[in-house]
């Protein structure tokens, strides 16, 4: 096998013969899928094959002892519709996807116009707002879940200090989630920040001279310049965001085990709970189709997006 | 006057971004009797630590958490640069359609197809052990894409040049594009890396032995389990099993924000 001969540029091809021709693209193509074979077999395994089966097995039901699973029809998508658990944790993921997405990009973008500009104590502020990114969730939660604590927790001290009545932050199904909200903001927006220091880094000092000669103030030179130009950035964040919102639980599963009284439920872990407490595989397969339209759905905007931005070729 | 208020108000996001670790540091430092009181002159001590350490089995945790990282890296190198390459130098037939399927993998993860997955690795029999954490995510979108990316920077006369002197398609790949990808390829080993150390719900789902658990795994394990309200102890393991990660990253801080940006423009 002559492999100089294979990987000669398609425009180099013209000059071959008709039959050569031939022969030479499809051994180029048979190395090409060589060597795209190992993944892509393991991506079809791992992520194709699944996402397709948990539509399938979404019709059957659960298998149970020596009973074999049963086609059932949209009867799994009956029991869903009339789900108060499944409603509530589609609602708290849409809530806390709207509570946590908006500030994380707002507290991100400000971290990321402070460490870009010359601040006294840049690296400490910089190493401040990113670690939170490098730890493990489930370490985070543990900590924060003592931040939680009712009567011992810092919070907890901290009002008690003002002479402000304690609250149980975890246990009350008003403050459960946006408890999980600020513990997803904190972890989150150091990442989220990155993606803007690298946009502004990429941005000349001429632009903010030449708004400042023209008279526009800190704000406007914000708003009209700087905002516009970050807008791709904006939106790849937003989506990240929106992926994540639906992929993190990790942080329920310590904190609170989307209680109480599912006031802190969320989509994913209601499946796990479905899935991996109760054993009903069939049902979380029906759940698992709903999490992948959502994510099917935030997939097409950003395939449009990137479309427009990276000319794939 | 606007920067002396900038100033501040970028100071106070940053302690407060801190202090949850800075608070886990205290706790973990000094005995259980000052978890919760704040008095500068509390002793100092790694109890704590040596408590945390005995209770659990976590040197093993430690060294699930190391193979499992290493092998994914390794897998997701090896088989994103071979991919990385295919789709950007080679042309076949259904080529853009292959990659936009290789892309879903950006939306719909492994994370969320857990009971499949769960499926799959029972028939293969590998239920429990380490392999099975990492085996979903050894084909990854994100460094195929990166890699390509990367790849098609390269200009093609340092491919025909290699080429003239008789090197074949994948010498040509490990010569001249493996070693101008480098920064790429740190930037996405660190981004992997803190990844799946960090990793939590399906190594959660896979494993259920002291043999196969990670220490995110691991630490929820001890932290649940009747430890009472011990505070320091639980802090104190919590920073442990966060610790590699956080020394590494204190050490290397810019290299680390930096090719975190690397791996953020894609």
């Amino acid at each position: 096998m002559n492999a100089a001969v294979d990987t000669t540029k398609p425009e180099q091809r013209t000059v071959l013969p008709q039959a050569g021709r031939a022969r030479f693209s499809s051994m180029h193509a048979l190395h090409a899928w060589l060597m795209l074979l190992p993944a892509v077999i393991l991506l079809a395994a791992f992520t194709h094959y699944p996402a397709l089966s948990t539509i399938w097995h979404s019709f059957f039901s659960t298998p149970k002892g020596r009973r074999p699973a049963a086609f059932v029809g949209w009867e799994n998508y009956a029991l869903l519709r009339d789900d108060a658990v499944f409603w509530q944790s589609l609602w708290n993921n849409l809530w806390f996807a709207l509570g946590t997405i908006p500030t994380s990009i707002g507290v991100a973008l400000a971290m990321a116009l402070w460490i870009n500009g010359a601040m006294a104590g840049r690296a400490f502020l910089r190493m401040a707002y990113f670690t939170p990114t490098v730890l493990p969730m489930v370490a985070v939660a543990n900590i924060w879940l003592f931040f939680y604590t009712p009567q011992y927790g810092l919070l907890a001290q901290g009002l008690e200090w003002v002479g402000l009545p304690g609250v149980n932050w975890l246990g009350s199904r008003e403050t459960a989630l946006p408890a999980m909200m600020v513990v997803t903001i904190w972890k989150e927006s150091g990442f989220f920040m990155i993606f803007y220091l690298a946009a502004l880094q990429t941005m000349s000092p001429s632009l903010r001279e030449a708004a400042m000669l023209e008279g526009a103030s800190r704000w406007d030179y914000f708003r009209r310049v700087l905002f516009p130009l970050l807008m791709p950035t904006t939106l790849f964040v937003l989506i990240n965001a929106l992926i994540n919102a639906f992929r993190l639980v990790d942080h329920i599963v310590v904190m609170t085990k989307g209680g109480p009284d599912n006031a802190s439920m969320l989509l994913l872990y209601y499946i796990y709970q479905v899935g991996f407490a109760y054993w009903d595989t069939a049902y979380a397969a029906t759940l698992t189709v709903v999490l992948l339209a959502i994510l099917g759905c935030s997939a097409l905007i950003k395939f449009r997006w990137l479309d427009r931005r990276t000319h794939y070729q | 006057m606007t920067k002396i208020l900038d100033t501040l108000a970028a100071w106070a996001l940053g302690l407060l971004w801190i202090l949850p670790l800075a608070y886990a540091a205290w706790a973990a430092f000094h005995p259980p009797a000052y978890a919760t009181r704040f008095d500068l002159a509390a002793p100092l001590t790694l109890a704590n630590f040596a408590h945390a350490w005995e209770a659990a089995p976590f040197p093993r945790y430690f060294l699930n958490t190391f193979l499992l990282v290493t092998m994914v890296l390794a897998a997701q190198l090896v088989l994103s640069t071979l991919a990385g390459y295919a789709f950007a130098r080679m042309t076949f037939r259904g080529r853009d359609t292959l990659f936009m399927l290789v892309l879903l993998q950006l939306m719909i993860m492994p994370d969320v197809l857990l009971v499949e997955n769960y499926r799959s690795m029972s028939w293969l029999g590998l239920r429990d052990t380490v392999l099975a954490i990492g085996l979903p995510y050894f084909a990854s979108a994100f460094g195929i894409f990166l890699l390509r990316q990367t790849f098609k920077t390269v200009p093609r006369e340092l491919e025909e040049a290699a080429r003239m002197e008789g090197a074949n398609a994948l010498q040509i790949l490990w010569k001249v594009y493996v070693p101008l990808a480098k920064p790429v390829y740190l930037a996405y080993g660190l981004v992997s890396v803190s990844h799946h150390w960090n990793n939590f719900l399906w190594p959660l789902i896979i494993t259920n032995s002291v043999e196969s658990r990670p220490l995110t795994v691991g630490l929820q394990v001890f932290s649940s389990t009747d430890q009472g309200v011990d505070w320091s102890v639980i802090t104190a393991a919590t920073l442990l099993s966060a610790a590699p990660l956080l020394i590494a990253f204190l050490l290397f801080q810019r290299q680390f924000v930096q090719s975190f940006m690397r791996a953020g423009i894609r």
